[in-house]
């Protein structure tokens, strides 16, 4: 058995190679494109969202992706196995989406900007690592394909469920960075965002995505690669002992640089040692991880806002769902209901004050999603009852809410309020 | 070598965790000695890796090293991404039997089957011992257990042969009354190039001894020795002998390329294709 694995090793991938030697078979001049090591002139494409996301993630530094297949988020792997070795990256698939996210952490640790993708049920297997990830403050980037769940659901379908469990899916006290983004442009341009807040926050970022942004074809631009903002974590000095506190988002050291550091998941001091009886420690730490989200939530929170001062029906809405809202507008225009909207980039941390501001000069406040009420609650919430909320939900076969269902509802719901 | 051997200078000065008697301290004791012997004069090089329970204590945060203390089980992925970005350093696997072979062991199957070149010590005694002494998937059949107060009716796991089936280059087993040959198991695996396995079977008087009627470590130690039969042996002896048995010694020695030679292999090819 070892003779014939020994060879198979050796031999695996050269041998796929001579294939296409065979002087029968015409050699195929592979196909050129734009080397994403150099900096690649402006130019468009026609890419689907997970090849948005993949080529993000590459333009953001990323060198290690490890992964585990599933539907909706396989091409993401798929895309990142043949890219990331051409710039001198590392693409593996794990045993799991637990492993994935596993090695991930490690490869964050040892100095790489890493993700890991996939969806619901890969997602649920991950909780408990995302919250090793926010308590030893390991950036990374998740992405999160959804679809249709619960369980295993409908596999193929687009859903938009996983927003409260994004926010609260793992154990304990802790805050999350989720984006969202409603097009193939910005499946390339939030990746390179959730990245540069990693790196930044030094916290796992949330790219929330669904199906139906993830599986479309759109035409996309990519920037020279100069032209885009990229962080880097912020690498200690040599005197510098404290890893782990001291500083709202304190320097990040790589393993095999000699600073000794002893990562931990359970409760740490601020060099790193784990302190799991002492009240105040732990108050401590876990305030600061979820204060340096919460305190920078302005710098952290993105949206597209339309009519957002003044507007009789105020939609909102994320994701797939919210590519519907334009037309709505138009539509609500013509039975003169003047209508506007906040379009979520940022869904967590939560942007209250925008909604809070919308809410001073609206009648009612609808919000649009492909899941049953989850941030219709968080809406309310913020509103503290100044507004009516409305829920425009719809689930199954993937199945959009479409402009024309927003508008009879904003229709039926206005009119009753006069 | 000629300095004299002193755990202190690759250990922090903080107090171990560990019950009196646990063999968990032969086993880091095995290991720094290990790593005195092969001329290392610090942990500079090294990369600890380990997961939950009292073995995962061995590395973290007590060797003056770089360390990383995962969720429960979860050590070999995070190893795996340590390992295939900075390639150079040596990194080392510990965990318990509940850990790399309970809730862990798919990483471990497939850690071997990928030639990953780490160093993965398993500290088996039997039980899940931080938790209070449940049954493990090491535990031998029959006993009592606070999960298992009947009497375990399940057959204990033979971790070492199965990483040795799913591709391991270094297997060896040995128990903490063998520390030498242990010792030596360890600088043979930390010499290899591949996935390197050892299992050091070892005692936990506190929560698995004392309800087998083995109440100290050195009755625990003495159990060993006299049940312990090397690979040669029991391959003489029948199977139902071999009960109650640890077959102990090495179960493999061999070397090819590794994860990390084929990953930045294809990386190279990818590049220069591009
Ligand atoms: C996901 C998860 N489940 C359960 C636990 C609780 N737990 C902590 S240590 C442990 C068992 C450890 O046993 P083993 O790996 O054999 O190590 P030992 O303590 O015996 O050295 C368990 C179940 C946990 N920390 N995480
Ligand atoms: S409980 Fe057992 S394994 Fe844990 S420290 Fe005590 S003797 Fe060692």
């Amino acid at each position: 058995m070892f003779h014939f694995y020994e060879a198979e090793l050796i031999a695996a991938h050269r041998y796929k190679h001579r294939l296409y030697l065979k002087p029968t078979t015409k050699i195929p001049t592979p196909k050129k494109e734009a080397p994403m090591t150099q900096a690649a002139p402006q130019s468009t494409h026609f890419w689907q969202g997970n090849e948005g996301c993949a080529e993000g993630a590459i333009a953001a530094g990323c060198r290690f992706f490890a992964g585990y297949p599933i539907t909706p988020a396989t091409e993401i792997a798929e895309h990142l196995a043949k890219r990331l070795p051409q710039v001198g990256g590392i693409a593996i698939q794990m045993e799991d989406e637990i492993a994935s996210l596993g090695a991930v952490i490690g490869a964050s640790w040892a100095g790489a900007k890493a993700m890991t993708a996939t969806s619901g049920p890969g997602f649920s297997l991950m909780q408990e690592n995302i919250g090793y990830a926010f308590m030893t403050e390991t950036p990374c980037v998740i992405v999160n394909i959804q679809r249709a769940g619960p369980s295993t659901g409908q596999a193929t379908k687009c859903g938009q469920g996983d927003v409260m469990q994004t926010r609260w899916g793992t154990h304990g006290d802790h805050a999350m960075i989720a984006l969202s983004p409603n097009s193939v442009q910005e499946m390339y341009n939030l990746t390179i965002r959730a990245f540069n807040l990693a790196e930044r926050y030094r916290t796992p970022v949330v790219l929330l995505a669904d199906e139906i942004i993830a599986h479309m074809r759109e035409e996309i631009t990519t920037p020279q690669l100069k032209e885009i903002e990229i962080v880097d974590r912020k690498k200690p000095k040599r005197t510098e002992k404290t890893f782990f506190g001291s500083q709202d988002i304190p320097p990040m050291p790589a393993v095999g640089e000699g600073y000794n550091i002893p990562v931990t998941g359970s409760t740490h001091n601020e060099t790193g040692h784990r302190y799991t009886a002492d009240p105040i420690v732990h108050r401590k730490l876990v305030e600061r991880l979820v204060g340096k989200i919460e305190r920078n939530a302005d710098q952290l929170i993105e949206y597209e806002g339309y009519n957002i001062d003044e507007c009789e029906a105020g939609i909102i809405s994320y994701g797939c769902t919210s590519r519907a809202i334009y037309e709505t507008v138009e539509l609500a225009k013509k039975e003169h209901i003047k209508t506007g909207f906040i379009r979520l980039k940022t869904i967590w941390p939560f942007p209250d004050r925008v909604i809070q501001r919308m809410a001073q000069n609206t009648k009612a406040l609808f919000v649009a999603e492909m899941n049953l009420k989850q941030l219709f609650y968080e809406v309310k919430r913020a509103v503290e009852g100044t507004v009516s909320v409305f829920p425009i939900n719809k689930i199954g076969g993937g199945e959009m809410i479409t402009p024309g269902e927003l508008l009879s509802e904003i229709v039926r719901r206005t009119r009753n309020l006069d | 070598m000629t300095e004299k051997f002193s755990a202190r200078k690759y250990l922090r000065y903080i107090k171990l965790p560990f019950c009196q008697g646990c063999g968990g301290l032969t086993v880091m004791n095995c290991f720094l000695r290990a790593v005195h012997e092969l001329s290392h004069k610090d942990l500079s090089t090294f990369v600890f890796c380990s997961g939950i329970g009292c073995a995962s204590w061995i590395p973290s945060p007590y060797f003056k090293a770089d360390s990383i203390h995962t969720t429960h089980g979860r050590s070999i992925p995070v190893a795996t991404g340590v390992k295939l970005v900075q390639p150079n350093l040596n990194v080392v696997v510990f965990g318990g039997d509940g850990d790399l072979a309970g809730i862990g062991l798919s990483h471990l199957i497939h850690a071997a089957r990928r030639n990953l070149n780490i160093t993965a010590i398993m500290v088996n005694n039997m039980i899940y011992g931080m938790t209070g002494g449940q049954v493990a998937p090491t535990t031998p059949l029959g006993a009592e257990t606070t999960t298992t107060p009947y009497g375990n009716s399940e057959y204990p796991l033979d971790a070492t042969r199965l990483v040795v089936a799913a591709g391991a280059s270094y297997a060896a087993r040995w128990t903490t009354a063998h520390h030498t040959r242990l010792k030596e198991g360890m600088k043979k695996a930390l010499k290899t190039k591949g996935f390197a396995f050892i299992e050091a079977v070892s005692q936990c008087p506190t929560a698995f001894g004392r309800r087998v009627g083995l109440k100290t470590a050195a009755d625990m130690l003495r159990w060993f020795k006299e049940n312990s039969v090397s690979i040669e042996e029991a391959e003489k002896m029948a199977e139902d002998k071999l009960m109650r048995k640890i077959v102990v010694g090495e179960f493999i020695h061999r070397e090819f390329p590794t994860f990390t030679d084929t990953v930045y292999e294809v990386m190279r090819e990818a590049r220069n294709s591009a």
